[in-house]
């Protein structure tokens, strides 16, 4: 397998992901559940808005969602800088 | 048979399953001792780290924070949760790959300072133990309640319990006792919900029943809610809040918080590798996320169940009959948790929002029976049956109400359900073994915590460095009974700091050891100078902060400003501050490193290594 042998764009690789990573972290949490909630407000959700869906529940949903992605969009760096453990 | 005899059954089952599994794994070195070997496969580990994180405190008072909250108090489901991936991206994966036993040590070596490994071990120990106090009381009440037992007598079971597998196994037997009772817990806190969603909604998955009708008004049942709470005079229960900062980085210290809670972060030390760390912190999330979902549905129907239960006929019509309340009530007001006061003498019990008179005649009757100032006292209820008189137009005082006269405490809820929904006895039983597994699984991840502190961090680390493997694990046994001898005596006597586990020990782990942790992995440049400068600012600002509305080491009427948002800076509350605490950290350690000598080449190659998942192995001694 063809190796990418500078470590230096691995690290660069991994933060530029957290940082994507975290930008929907952000949106999904402080925007949608709260910063963004009045905005939201004309979108019904059973008996109240979608603001309150993201607070509540879609936030979590996304949180789950970022993690596993993280973890296998890593697991792929890995192995493209053969930094993969045996 | 009774429900004492279930209770005791399943009680007695799911502790006979943590007997067995603690013999079964016996802990031979300080490796498994301290991290189990280092082989616990991502999915357990997951599992493990949901029953270590979901505490007496989700499991039982934060479907009661939801209820009593609403919208407002969201800030507890993000902020539990979110955290999770900040340790997954920020801290863990390199952190195992650090490959040392604990928290300190990596602080201690990272930036080459014994002082700044002597810190986080005292900011370790503040949170852990503000921590497990709860568990201690929280297995208390459980016990007393379910089995009958004084809450002192309760109390010592519970560490009993604890003391024999945490002590025998350490992190090898709590990660498998945690195991189980991650599956204790959940089962037992899911079934009544769906049950009680099937009631409401007819929808089985509560997080669904949440969104869906209301079965026999044929609304939604948010729209119901809203509407009967309004109705009683309370904000609705969607209502948005008006500060929105506030809400911000309330939810923000929560989650930095989560990050950098030690007895978190080192369950991330017992997977075999760097990936696994990864994939582990989303597993752990799955397993939250199952009873984190049910959470705020079983906070909004038990909120639509109590208050319909108070008014049978609806909202607008003459509240239920004293002498007719249903048994929960009763059980539940021997143990002093739900308090009737028949304000107005009619017999019945009449709940609502009544602008604080409820309060104030409470403060006034005990002025007087137990000395205060009765005058202050005496125009406090003044001025609030004024404030009752003119609000909702007058309605409440129309009808004859002279205040609120039910007092319920949030905890209940969840225990009570099953009651409150006349679930049977089976259901009940479930409930006390679930809370128990809650309670005693966060507990021993806590004890770990601060016993490995103690004798990794503190003997192996300062006093005597050449104690030999066989002598470190003698003294991490004997630290960890220490430890539970200590915790069930302050859980016995709580001082006044056991019921601030939200601003000390969330706030000190992010305002601190968040952001040195975070640093010490992110830059090569912060040095030794500056990760104790803002480490030191974090932990002081945030504590001073808190003190100052709180009261200086929470003693009463030491605090030199009322804990309330008129008061607060820029409407900061003092549980929000740890993210204003954490941003002095990076902005102070920052500055200093700059003005000081940059960190010799070995510690720059540490950094380097952590950041490459190659070549990890397994967690190390030092």
């Amino acid at each position: 397998m063809d190796h990418n042998t500078d470590p230096s764009g691995y690290w660069k690789a991994n933060v530029r992901l957290i940082f994507g990573c975290l930008f929907v972290w952000a949106l999904v949490s402080y925007g949608f559940g709260i910063l963004f909630r009045p905005l939201l407000a004309g979108i019904a959700i059973g008996g109240t808005d979608l603001g309150f869906w993201f607070a509540q529940q879609g936030s979590i949903i996304f949180f789950i969602i970022i993690i596993f992605f993280y973890a296998w969009r890593m697991n792929q760096l890995d192995k493209k800088y053969g930094l993969d453990e045996e | 048979m009774s429900q004492f005899m279930i209770n005791i059954i399943f009680v007695g089952l799911s502790f006979a399953l943590y007997f067995g599994i603690a013999i079964w794994a016996r802990a031979g070195s300080t490796s498994e001792f301290y991290v189990a070997g280092g082989g616990v496969h991502p999915v357990l580990n997951g599992m493990a780290t949901g029953a270590d994180w979901m505490s007496a405190a989700s499991f039982i008072s934060m479907a009661g924070i939801l209820a009593a909250g609403g919208y407002a108090t969201s800030s507890y489901l993000m902020g539990w949760t979110g955290g999770y991936v900040l340790l997954a991206m920020l801290l863990a994966p390199y952190l195992r790959k650090f490959g040392k036993f604990t928290v300190p040590a990596f602080i201690g070596d990272r930036f080459y300072s014994k002082t700044a490994a002597l810190v986080a071990v005292v900011c370790l120990i503040i949170a852990s133990t503000t921590y497990v106090i709860g568990q201690m009381t929280g297995a208390g009440v459980a016990f007393s309640r379910f089995l009958e037992v004084q809450n002192t007598t309760g109390l010592l079971i519970a560490a009993v319990v604890v003391f024999f597998y945490a002590v025998l196994g350490g992190m090898k037997g709590i990660t498998y006792t945690q195991v189980a009772q991650y599956v204790v817990l959940i089962v037992a806190y899911t079934i009544p919900a769906v049950f009680i969603s099937l009631q409401l909604t007819d929808n089985p998955i509560p997080a669904f029943g949440l969104f869906s009708n209301h079965t026999e008004a044929g609304v939604p049942l948010l729209t119901k809610l809203d509407q009967v709470v309004t109705d009683l005079g309370f904000t609705a229960y969607t209502a948005d809040v008006p500060n929105k900062l506030n809400m911000v980085l309330f939810t923000l210290s929560l989650m930095i918080g989560t990050a950098g809670l030690p007895h978190v972060i080192i369950r991330f030390f017992t997977v075999p590798k760097v990936a696994d760390a990864r994939w582990s912190a989303g597993w752990a999330l799955v397993f939250i996320a199952l009873l984190y979902f049910t959470a705020p549905a079983v906070g909004a129907m038990a909120r639509l169940n109590l208050i319909d239960t108070i008014y049978p006929q609806g909202v607008n019509e003459p509240a239920i009959n004293y002498e007719q309340r249903p048994d929960w009530m009763k059980t539940w007001e021997d143990t002093g948790l739900i308090k009737y006061n028949d304000l107005n003498n009619d017999g019945r019990i009449q709940m609502y929002n009544d602008s604080g008179l409820g309060a104030a005649e409470l403060a006034l009757t005990n002025a007087q029976t137990e000395g205060g100032d009765v005058g202050a006292a005496t125009t406090a209820v003044d001025t609030a049956r004024t404030a009752h008189a003119a609000e909702n137009d007058g309605k409440f005082a129309d009808a004859g109400w002279a205040g609120n006269e039910l007092d319920v405490n949030n905890d209940i809820l969840v225990l009570a359900n099953p009651e409150i929904a006349n679930l049977p006895p089976w259901v009940i039983g479930l409930i006390a073994a679930g809370g128990l597994a809650a309670a005693l699984s966060t507990a021993a991840g806590l004890l770990l915590a601060i016993s490995s502190a103690i004798s990794h961090d503190l003997i192996k680390g300062h006093i005597n460095p050449n104690i030999t493997d066989k002598g470190e694990l003698m003294a991490a046994r004997i630290a960890m009974g220490v430890a539970i001898v200590v915790a069930t005596w302050l859980g016995i006597n709580p001082p006044g700091f056991a019921a601030q586990v939200v601003a000390l020990a969330f706030g000190i782990a992010g305002a601190s050891l968040f952001p040195a942790l975070m640093m010490g992995i992110f830059s090569k440049r912060i040095n030794n100078h500056g990760a104790v400068a803002g480490m030191l600012t974090g932990l002081i600002t945030t504590l001073v902060y808190i003190f100052v509305y709180k009261g200086w080491f929470f003693i009463s009427g030491t605090a030199n400003l009322p804990d309330t948002a008129e008061f607060w800076l820029f409407g900061i509350s003092p549980l929000s501050f740890g993210a204003i605490g954490a941003l002095l950290n990076f902005i102070v350690a920052f500055v200093v490193s700059m003005m000081t000598k940059a960190p010799p080449l070995e510690i720059q190659q540490l950094v380097e290594s952590v950041r490459y998942p190659r070549g990890a192995g397994g967690a190390i001694d030092h």
